[in-house]
């Protein structure tokens, strides 16, 4: 664990980059981590940003599978809005822990 | 120089001969995995697991009950290979294993394969299995990316960070 300045603000990231208190997030720090790993935020992404967010606040643990029935977009959008890292990059881009999901 | 640079997988080429639900599902979830992982990926299905892409059988795919010395009873006992040669059997198992399965959130063959290309990740068939079992592209799932020989595979294996895997 290490303590990292993002967006300016003073963060707790584990050792791959991942918020450690979800709390601490917000959307700038959200934008600049998304910078970081090439993607620019749009309304469609904070979209998917805030469902995953609210689904950990409930304790579900995510899958692509799940988010892909979200309703808030398919499999094929997931990727597109997170080229090469559709649950690991949103994850770490919501502030919410590495995925525990094979799938 | 520093050795230890890490460099990772950019493309894994998996082949898929067996078509027991575990068999297919191990090369399913690795390359399902891989896609998510941003890594190319092409899977190739010969022989049995021809039947994982094939329309009449891929969503009811078997696990063996005989010759399999880890099947176990709900519970933990030993599952006893002469009761799992009696007729039956081996089809009530197999659904008991997808509804399991379906539980932890895994899917079915057709949508897990689903997953898989959406991301971009390219399913293929060997020429010399689907010649054999005497099958069409018709009878293939219908996002079977094409029907390849052994050679044409290997040209897509190119690259020095690729890795074959053989489930």
């Amino acid at each position: 664990m290490a303590v990292k300045t993002i967006a300016g603000v003073q963060v707790n990231v584990s050792d791959d980059g991942y918020l450690e208190d979800m709390d601490q997030w917000n959307e700038d720090i959200a934008k600049e981590i998304a910078s970081g790993l090439g993607i620019e935020l749009t309304d469609e992404h904070f979209k998917v940003l805030n469902y995953l967010r609210e689904k950990t606040k409930e304790g579900a643990s995510l899958s692509i599978r799940s988010v892909g029935k979200s309703g808030i977009v398919d499999v094929k959008g997931l990727y597109k809005l997170f080229p090469k890292g559709p649950l690991k990059f949103s994850s770490k881009i919501a502030g919410i822990p590495k995925p525990t999901s094979c799938i | 120089m520093d050795s230890k640079e890490k460099k990772p997988l950019e493309k894994v080429c998996m082949i898929c001969a067996k078509g027991a639900l575990e068999d297919v599902y191990a090369a399913l979830v690795m390359a399902n995995g891989a896609v998510m992982e941003g890594i190319e990926t092409h899977l190739f299905f010969t022989f049995f697991g021809l039947d994982a892409i094939t329309k009449r059988t891929m969503n009811s795919l078997h696990t063996a009950t005989t010759g399999n010395p880890a099947m176990r009873m709900p519970g933990g006992l030993p599952f006893p290979t002469m009761l799992g040669g009696l007729p039956g059997v081996e089809a009530a198992v197999s659904s008991m294993m997808r509804k399991q399965m379906e539980d932890l959130d895994m899917p079915p063959v057709d949508e897990f394969l689903e997953l898989i290309t959406a991301g971009g990740g390219k399913v293929y068939a060997c020429k010399l299995a689907v010649d054999m079992f005497k099958l069409s592209k018709e009878d293939l799932w219908d996002d079977v990316d094409a029907v390849l020989t052994i050679g044409e595979f290997y040209e897509l294996c190119d690259g020095d960070r690729t890795q074959i895997i053989f489930t």
